[in-house]
């Protein structure tokens, strides 16, 4: 049996799969839509508790590092495997620093009794409830697309070491640059809904 | 199409490839290969779901407790819908016959992406053992049915939560099956093959893949919700927190509708292919059926809401989704037309798989006009949760997907396994079965309208003789299955060999090649320029050897 | 296999993209100080819009591929606010 190869087709499969993804997030943003719609107020309200600014940081970070991956591409392209490893080091290094961020951001929210079926939220009322419910599970399903992320990228990594993924054949590569951007995509979402309400 | 210098290559069912035995099978990355895995997985399960539903039906011949208590019949019901919905309906067609046809009758040699395939069943198996777990451990079987409504399904101490996770991990499968389809589809076509010349089975299943990968993320993310409301109080479907349980309806709907043409657009693709073969006639508005195929796949996705008309929505989404709701039966009456004038003037041969194409128009069209007396809003506030909505459901879901699977499995049997079965007992077979099928499940649109409710182990004694007449049907219904199953079955195993190229005379791709096909399927990929249903050449005189 | 031409986007277009990217999230988190009462949703999720139109098309090629690749993309987008409306027909009117 020949080996078939078909970058394009495996890059179409590969939308495919960003397609289930942005509708499994999209349901949680009509989740989302729905209880703001109920509780505008409330929103509002808990919605001060987040930290802006560490959530600026968070977001410049995965712009970022969508720059590095698309870069890394470029570099591959060109046939520069150096830099491309450069590159892909330096977005592992930021998805870290996401997470080391995202830690401490929802270690101070634990530490005030905001997590969901805590006795803090009980007495704050529904609307409170649902943000911080939304906020948690909407930024951990996030978080564990940067993990798996992480796993790709120290994959590819590995492959590009290894010369196999190189100058003519570089399909994985993009294909995990595609999914790193989808979960920049949501977050660029993420971000304005749950800490710029105002 | 002889060739008489070509060497004859070993078929798929004897190529010997790196691995011997059931590991040749479980680990090969041949589509036809994996299509009779799932076929196989999924008589098992058939026949364990059968067993429950005859069971129920058992415990229904009369009022009060016959057989079994309420947990025990509300934990049966629950087990049923969940094998015959996540296991058997929802992947069937696709992965069965899709895995093994829509190659060949696009001209490929295999899918786009043979290792994901073999991981989608994989992933299927690993979701059935999930499920089953939920059986055996915990609080005890699930009592919630298949549709895991909210509050009750946090709520209740049996053991939900494997059920929720086992159905999570089979939708996987199902994403994958539908990625691999739509690349198929989109790259592997043989030359000369546009869009418009292939044949309609592959289009329904590019319709189904489609909304296999828009719908199953959507079931993906409100399992994951439930298993989120059961482990940590989440809240968003719990009153007591502010959460909404009717926004779980609605979530559970914008998949669990367009899984419903998940289960049927297929069984309109079998139906397209077997009711032209055996007309010996060209089908009648090919374009009609592509477009409307394309048509349910879109409007199906927005009628969710008519699953919830009694549960306290606002007067104007209830307008919408009736609306909505009547819109998407035009496409599908559109294909009966099609069918239908498909056989006006036609050659007609009567043979199994034609019967079972027929029936299933008859079926379809009794389940279709009562789908739209539940789609119209006055009606539907009488009939809702009644008898009359198990009816209906059955008779789309198996009398549309389950008949055209049994056609599906009559029509390419010869060439999948190179045998062929015994007419006279499949006919008879089908024969048993339609009785059965008829008098077990019109009694019930009769009890529904009578207000019987579903879902309860016990009924008030004016409705015991429907139900007599409805469970004797189960009997028969069973009688027939065993003697279809059992002809397979045994015909598989030895019935006379064949190894003629086209028994039926049809005039798609998968009957040029070699039967059972080869590994690869093709030697050379064939070059198509014609339409799939040409019988203009039809002279009245058919192949001698049947 | 590759029927088509592989398009390497330069660097530099990929850097001016970022640099108008950090603008817009500069300019998200600065109009939080602003009051567009209840257009303040509206404007959020055109800044998070226009974001992600940019990453679509530079970053992730879309701009580069077939034809075919952004239609699917604005199709499935369709699908969702569609789904997101009719949802509403509920909520709005209960």
């Amino acid at each position: 049996m020949t080996i078939h190869r078909d970058d394009l087709g495996d890059k179409f499969g590969m939308w495919l799969f960003i397609f289930t993804e942005l509708l499994l997030f999209g349901m949680l943003f009509v989740v989302y839509a729905v209880y703001r719609s109920m509780h505008p107020e409330a929103f509002r309200i808990a919605a001060e508790e987040l930290d802006v600014a560490l959530g600026t940081i968070n977001t410049v970070l995965l712009l970022i590092s969508s720059l590095t991956v698309a870069m890394s591409i470029t570099a591959i392209q060109k046939g520069n495997k150096q830099r491309a490893l450069q590159l892909l080091g330096v977005t592992l290094l930021i998805a870290i620093i996401f997470l080391v961020n995202k830690y401490f951001e929802w270690g101070a929210k634990f530490e005030y009794g905001f997590y969901p079926g805590s006795e803090v939220l009980q007495e704050l009322g529904f609307g409170t409830i649902l943000f911080f419910g939304l906020y948690f599970f909407m930024t951990g399903i996030h978080a564990l697309h940067i993990l798996i992320g992480i796993g790709l990228f120290i994959y590819v990594i590995v492959q590009m070491k290894n010369d196999k993924i190189h100058q003519t054949d570089y399909v994985w590569l993009e294909n995990t640059g595609l999914y790193w951007h989808l979960v920049d995509l949501i977050w660029i979402f993420l971000f304005p809904l749950f800490y710029l309400i105002h | 199409m002889t060739d008489n210098t070509r060497q004859k290559q070993p078929s798929f069912l004897e190529y010997q490839g790196r691995y011997k035995g059931i590991l040749g099978w479980i680990l090969s990355t041949d589509h036809k290969r994996i299509g009779l895995l799932y076929l196989y997985t999924m008589l098992f399960f058939f026949s364990v779901a059968a067993i429950l539903g005859i069971l129920m039906k058992t415990q229904l011949l009369a009022p009060g407790e016959t057989i079994m208590g309420p947990q025990t019949y509300n934990s049966f019901f629950t087990l049923h819908g969940i094998i015959m919905i996540f296991i058997i309906v929802v992947p069937g067609l696709p992965a069965v016959f899709g895995n093994f046809f829509l190659p060949i009758m696009i001209g490929a040699k295999d899918v786009a992406f043979p290792r994901l395939n073999l991981l989608s069943w994989w992933v299927y198996i690993i979701g059935i053992l999930i499920v089953l777990t939920s059986q055996f451990t915990g609080g005890g079987p699930p009592d919630t049915g298949w549709t895991f409504y909210a509050p009750y399904s946090f709520q209740t101490p049996t053991n939900v939560l494997p059920a929720v996770f086992g159905a999570f991990v089979m939708g996987f499968s199902s994403i994958l099956t539908g990625i691999n389809f739509v690349v198929t589809i989109h790259r592997l076509r043989a030359p000369g093959m546009s869009w418009l010349k292939m044949p309609l089975f592959p289009w329904t299943l590019y319709g189904t893949a489609w909304i296999q990968i828009l719908a199953t993320p959507v079931i993906g993310i409100t399992l994951l919700l439930i298993v989120a409301e059961r482990m940590l109080g989440i809240g968003f479907f719990d009153p007591a927190l502010g959460g909404d349980p009717i926004l779980y309806q609605h979530l559970f709907w914008i998949y669990s509708h367009p899984a419903v043409y998940i289960m049927i657009l297929p069984a309109m693709g079998v139906i397209s292919e077997i009711i032209p073969v055996f007309s010996k006639k060209s089908i009648f508005g090919y374009r009609a059926i592509v477009l409307s195929t394309m048509a349910i796949a879109f409007v199906g996705y927005f009628v969710w809401g008519h699953h919830m008309f009694t549960s306290g929505m606002s007067g104007r989404a209830l307008f919408t989704f009736s609306f909505l709701t009547f819109l998407v039966a035009i496409p599908s009456a559109i294909k009966v037309f099609n069918w239908v004038a498909t056989m006006h003037k036609g050659s007609l041969h009567l043979h199994t798989p034609f019967f079972w194409a027929v029936s299933f128009l008859f079926v379809f069209m009794v389940g279709g006009l009562t789908g739209l007396v539940l789609g119209a809003l006055a009606t539907n506030v009488h009939l809702h949760d009644t008898h009359f909505v198990v009816a209906h459901f059955h008779f789309i879901v198996f009398g549309g997907t389950g008949f055209a699977f049994m056609g599906a499995i009559h029509y390419w049997f010869p060439k999948m396994f190179g045998r062929m079965y015994d007419a006279k007992w499949a006919n008879l077979g089908w024969g048993i079965f339609f009785i059965g099928f008829l008098s077990l499940y019109l009694p019930m649109f009769y009890l529904g309208m009578m207000g019987m409710p579903r879902r309860y182990y016990d009924y008030l004694p004016e409705f015991h003789g429907p139900n007599i007449l409805s469970s004797l049907g189960a009997w028969v219904m069973i009688s027939g299955i065993l003697i279809i199953f059992a002809n397979l079955i045994r015909s598989a195993r030895s019935g006379p060999r064949t190894s003629e190229k086209n028994p039926w005379g049809g005039k798609t791709l998968e009957w040029q090649v070699d039967t059972p096909p080869t590994l690869e399927n093709y030697d050379e990929i064939p070059r198509v320029d014609e339409t799939p249903y040409d019988y203009r050449d039809y002279t009245g005189i058919d192949n001698p050897n049947n | 296999m590759s029927e088509e031409k592989t398009h390497i986007v330069p660097y530099k277009t990929q850097i001016v993209v970022l640099i108008v990217l950090l603008i817009l999230t500069a300019l998200s988190v600065a109009v939080t100080q602003l009051e567009f009462g209840s257009y303040n949703t509206l404007v959020a999720m055109l800044l998070a819009g226009a974001k992600s139109v940019l990453v679509l098309a530079f970053f992730m090629h879309l701009k580069y591929e077939k034809k075919l690749f952004p239609v699917m993309v604005a199709a499935v987008m369709v699908i969702f606010l569609l789904v997101l409306f009719v949802t509403f027909f509920d909520y709005s009117y209960r």
